[in-house]
């Protein structure tokens, strides 16, 4: 046995231990994660993404800002300007580049705040049930029949264009199915007997629902952001496009395909790359939430 | 006896990533006008068996055999088409649970006369006789209003009527019967197997009845293929199950309880790997 | 049932039959969602950074002028009596006044309207009679290279930003190949030839048998329906495709293949007709999607539908338009959950 390598350690089917065996579940997931051709490729695409992010400054070869009226709308494969320029002769590469700070940032914000609403909403609603239930399914069920995109139009033209406010918008619209899974999976786990138990030896509702019931939600939340997170970036590129979400001279991708569309016609290379690195980011996410899905939850999928 | 069906090594494949498992191996056996049952555990390949027959194993999955002989034609060699005109027509199958097994948004009457009239080039009308009359044979009351009715508005005992009433109106030769009873209440179940069989006597059918209750078989059939493993351990007289002499056979029997031999301790069944690696009994006449 | 009514109505009052309270019940939900959508458009046009007075009266109005306009549009008055007139003026259809053409907005909407829906209508047609049948072939197929091309159509259209494919169909189909029309409803020669019936072009030209504004009516509309199309189409077939999986794995498909059955019978007169009615709360869904992804495709089609109208209405800070854009999308948005859970309980015979 003393002869055994960790794989073997991990794929045996007698765990010695609970954290064995937690270990073991993880590796044969990352197993069938790993089979997933597609998934892998969705996630070297993000994990890319975040090392361009990361060094943006490093990669890129031109300052994002510097404008070269001079040598505006430049074609594809200029000399040191692959991507070409834009109509104020700004690189297009390097836009692009420092571009996916900004799509990070609001696919992080948006992924850590609607969850959060959505699991305190929907944890808390399930836990209590009666008449706090009703009314906050109520008005869940209110944010649900709203049309997404109109809802986060409305509220970014009241509280004014802006990243911060755009990723509120998107979070508002966001938040309601989270919480419906939140509070699905509350009704279940407070009908099981280890939560009576508790309860019998003296522990509150807050200790309950913080210490026993989010950790139990957290894994099918996680699976529903990755799935979500395509649509976070679509719509975060449709504020853009409508010149709701990040300003001028920044250089988001949505907002950089409105600039391009003026010259979709002779230039069309202005608006078309941007819109490749936004399909190409989103779809990653997809394969990733695919994979993710077929891993942790089977039957949930297809 | 009349052979109506003649089984021949008959395997059940299923390739996986692990490799090929055999759901069932090597499997012969034959069936006269006859109550033949297939007794085993869940996993033990019968009702595989049953599907097989019927060449009705999903892909992945592969049947093969050296002859599955059906009154001398090999539906081993059938292509799809001609099975389809083998199913239903000559060869049937009621299966477990008529919650499942009955399509609930189509009424009752219509899945009877489809049944009928992909065999039979008939009109509406003679079809929605023909149905009816199939319904008062399995004791239906009211017949006409259950044939305007849906599967859930049924209850178990009436939906499996309703199921063989569906799977006899072709008149078909051999009836697989894949553990019919076991979703019904205890109840109803001599009624349905007593209708079954009367029908199945009537028209001199081969009946195929699997099931994992060993004394239901026993008190039903007339003969029995005990199976272990995908394969058969042995087969017996129904009536002289009592002598059976294989140890899987024996310890299944001993560990129900009887009435006329009241014990302490009912026997737990001890298992020998050697069961499942032993080649298969045949069970051929 | 009855028996229970029976003994209970000795004492009490009768309770009302089942179906009354569950039509009550579906009823006052509906009335409260409809409410809560209203309020929530009402809280966000009183944050707006706007000052309705003086978009109303200008900047260099008087006091005593800028006070009467405060009075009359009822500021003064409590939140909560402000939202009572709000919600009472919505009820009638009045949304205000637009401050961009000084024209009321529910006129505008109703200008507007028909063509959203004749986009999306259109689109989701386009959908439907591809995504259905995609989804079936994939399911029953599964694993085959139709499943696979099904997975990347599905795929892709997830992925893609609609704006961005608008904007490559009309380079493509318009900029490169001229196969279709450019934006807008018709040509510039063509623009107000037919009497506006409808309101939606095509239908009206139809009705005034005016072909030759149909076939260019036809050539602008095409390239941005087929576009959303591809949206639905990319919903739609990945739902079906799992409603089929679902179904074609339940015992009754052992049922009808024991039968003797053709394996496009069990798929058509089986599997399927048991996936109708979760199918049509998938097209209804994606309708309303569809509703929303207008959008942005007419901005790129310069199409003047409701999308583009709540968006203009937005950069020109016209809060009335927008607001009356939001209720009216959301309002449809509910009724077409309320039709596709009507046509649920009409289909299913176990919802009965």
């Amino acid at each position: 046995m003393a002869e055994q390598s960790l794989r073997q350690w991990l794929l045996t089917d007698t765990p010695t231990s609970r954290r064995h065996a937690k270990l073991s579940a993880l590796y044969h997931g990352w197993l069938s994660f790993r089979g997933n051709t597609m998934a892998m490729i969705g996630l070297c695409i993000l994990l890319a993404l975040v090392a361009v992010a990361l060094f943006a400054p490093l990669l890129a070869p031109h300052d994002p800002f510097v404008q070269d009226l001079g040598n505006r709308l430049a074609p594809l494969g200029t000399d040191s300007h692959v991507l070409g320029t834009d109509s104020l002769g700004r690189d297009i590469l390097s836009r692009l580049i420092y571009g996916s700070r900004i799509t990070l940032y609001i696919v992080a914000l948006v992924a850590l705040i609607a969850p959060v609403a959505g699991l305190l909403v929907g944890t808390v609603s399930g836990y209590a049930g009666g008449w706090v239930d009703v009314v906050l399914m109520r008005i869940t069920d209110i944010f649900l029949a709203f049309p997404r995109l109109v809802l986060a139009l409305a509220f970014v033209a009241a509280m004014g264009a802006g990243i911060e406010n755009a990723v509120l918008a998107i979070s508002l619209t966001a938040w309601p199915p989270y919480a419906r899974i939140a509070r699905a999976e509350t009704l279940t786990i407070r009908a099981a007997d280890y939560i009576s138990a508790i309860q019998l030896q003296g522990a509150g509702a807050m200790r309950i629902i913080t210490r026993h019931i989010w950790p139990l939600c957290i894994s099918s939340l996680i699976v529903r952001v990755t799935l979500d997170m395509a649509g976070i970036i679509l719509a975060a590129a449709g504020l853009g496009f409508l010149g709701l979400g990040a300003q001028p001279p920044s250089p988001e991708w949505g907002a950089m395909i409105s600039e391009g569309r003026r010259f979709i016609l002779d230039h069309w290379w202005v608006a078309t790359m941007p819109g490749l690195a936004i399909f190409t980011v989103s779809l990653a996410f997809n394969l990733l939430g695919d994979g993710l899905r077929d891993v942790l939850d089977p039957k949930g999928g297809e | 006896m009349e052979t109506l069906l003649d089984v021949e090594d008959l395997w059940v494949k299923f390739p996986s990533r692990q490799g090929v498992f055999d759901a069932v191996r090597g499997v012969s056996f034959t069936l006269g006008r006859e109550r033949l049952g297939i007794v085993g555990e869940s996993g033990s390949g019968k009702s595989m068996t049953g599907r097989a027959i019927l060449r009705l194993i999903r892909s992945p999955g592969i049947v093969e055999a050296t002859q599955i002989s059906l009154g001398g034609d090999d539906l081993m060699k059938k292509t799809e088409k001609e099975m389809r005109a083998v199913r239903g027509k000559r060869i049937s199958m009621v299966m477990q649970d008529p919650k499942f097994s009955l399509n609930p948004v189509m009424t009752i009457g219509a899945q009877i006369i489809e049944a009928y009239r992909q065999h039979n080039k008939v009109s509406h009308a003679d079809a929605y006789a023909k149905a009816l009359e199939m319904l008062e044979a399995v004791s239906i009351r009211d017949a006409e209003r259950v044939m305007r009715a849906y599967p859930h508005e049924m209850s178990g005992g009436m939906g499996q009527r309703i199921m063989i009433a569906m799977m006899l109106i072709p008149n078909p030769e051999i009836l697989i019967a894949d553990e019919p009873t076991s979703a019904l209440d205890v109840s109803v179940q001599r009624q349905v197997l007593d209708i079954m069989d009367k029908l199945v006597k009537d028209r001199g059918m081969g009946l195929i009845f699997i099931s994992h209750d060993l004394n239901l078989v026993a008190d039903f059939c007339d003969r029995v293929l005990i199976m272990y493993a995908g394969r058969i351990v042995e087969i017996c007289k129904a009536d002289k199950l009592n002598e059976a002499k294989h140890p899987y056979t024996r310890g299944l029997l001993n560990s129900l309880p009887r009435l006329d031999a009241p014990r302490d301790h009912l026997e737990v069944l001890k298992r020998d790997p050697a069961w499942s690696e032993a080649p298969s009994v045949s069970g051929r006449v | 049932m009855a028996q229970a009514s029976e003994n209970g109505g000795a004492r009490s009052r009768a309770p009302l039959p089942l179906w009354v309270t569950g039509t009550l019940k579906t009823v006052g939900s509906i009335a409260v969602t409809m409410l809560g959508l209203v309020f929530i458009t009402f809280v966000i046009g009183r944050v707006m950074p706007i000052d309705p007075v003086l978009a109303i009266v200008g900047e260099r109005a008087s006091q005593s002028t800028y006070n009467a306009v405060y009075t009359q549009l009822g500021l003064d008055k409590p939140v909560v009596v402000q939202f009572g007139y709000y919600l009472w003026d919505v009820m009638h259809g009045d949304f205000g006044m637009s401050l961009l053409n000084a024209r009321p907005v529910s006129e505008d909407i109703a200008r507007v309207f028909p063509a959203t829906l004749e986009l999306a209508t259109l689109g989701v047609f386009f959908g439907i009679f591809l995504g259905v049948p995609l989804g079936v072939v994939a399911a029953v197929r599964k694993g085959s290279w139709i499943d696979q091309v099904a997975r990347v159509v599905a795929l892709v259209g997830y992925s893609m930003p609609i704006f961005w494919l608008g904007l490559m169909g009309l380079l493509v189909f318009y900029g490169m190949l001229g196969w279709v029309g450019g934006p807008g409803r018709v040509g510039i020669f063509y623009e107000d030839i037919v009497p506006s019936v409808t309101g939606m072009i095509l239908v009206d030209s139809i009705l005034d048998r005016n072909w030759t504004v149909l076939k260019d009516a036809f050539s602008h509309i095409v390239l941005p329906a087929s576009l959303l199309g591809y949206y639905s189409l990319a919903y739609i077939s990945r739902m079906t495709r799992s409603f089929m999986l679902e179904q074609m794995s339940a015992e009754y498909i052992t049922t009808a293949r024991v039968k003797g059955m053709s394996e496009w019978d069990v798929v058509w007169k089986h599997a399927f007709r048991n996936i109708r009615v979760q199918l049509i709360t998938v097209i209804a869904l994606s309708y309303a999607g569809l509703l929303e992804g207008s959008v942005l495709t007419e901005i790129i089609f310069s199409w003047p539908g409701i999308g583009s109208y709540i968006t203009t209405a937005l950069l020109s800070a016209d809060m009335n338009a927008v607001l009356g854009g939001t209720v009216v999308v959301g309002l449809v948005f509910i009724l077409l959950n309320i039709f596709s859970d009507l046509l649920y309980k009409v289909f299913d015979p176990r919802a009965k």
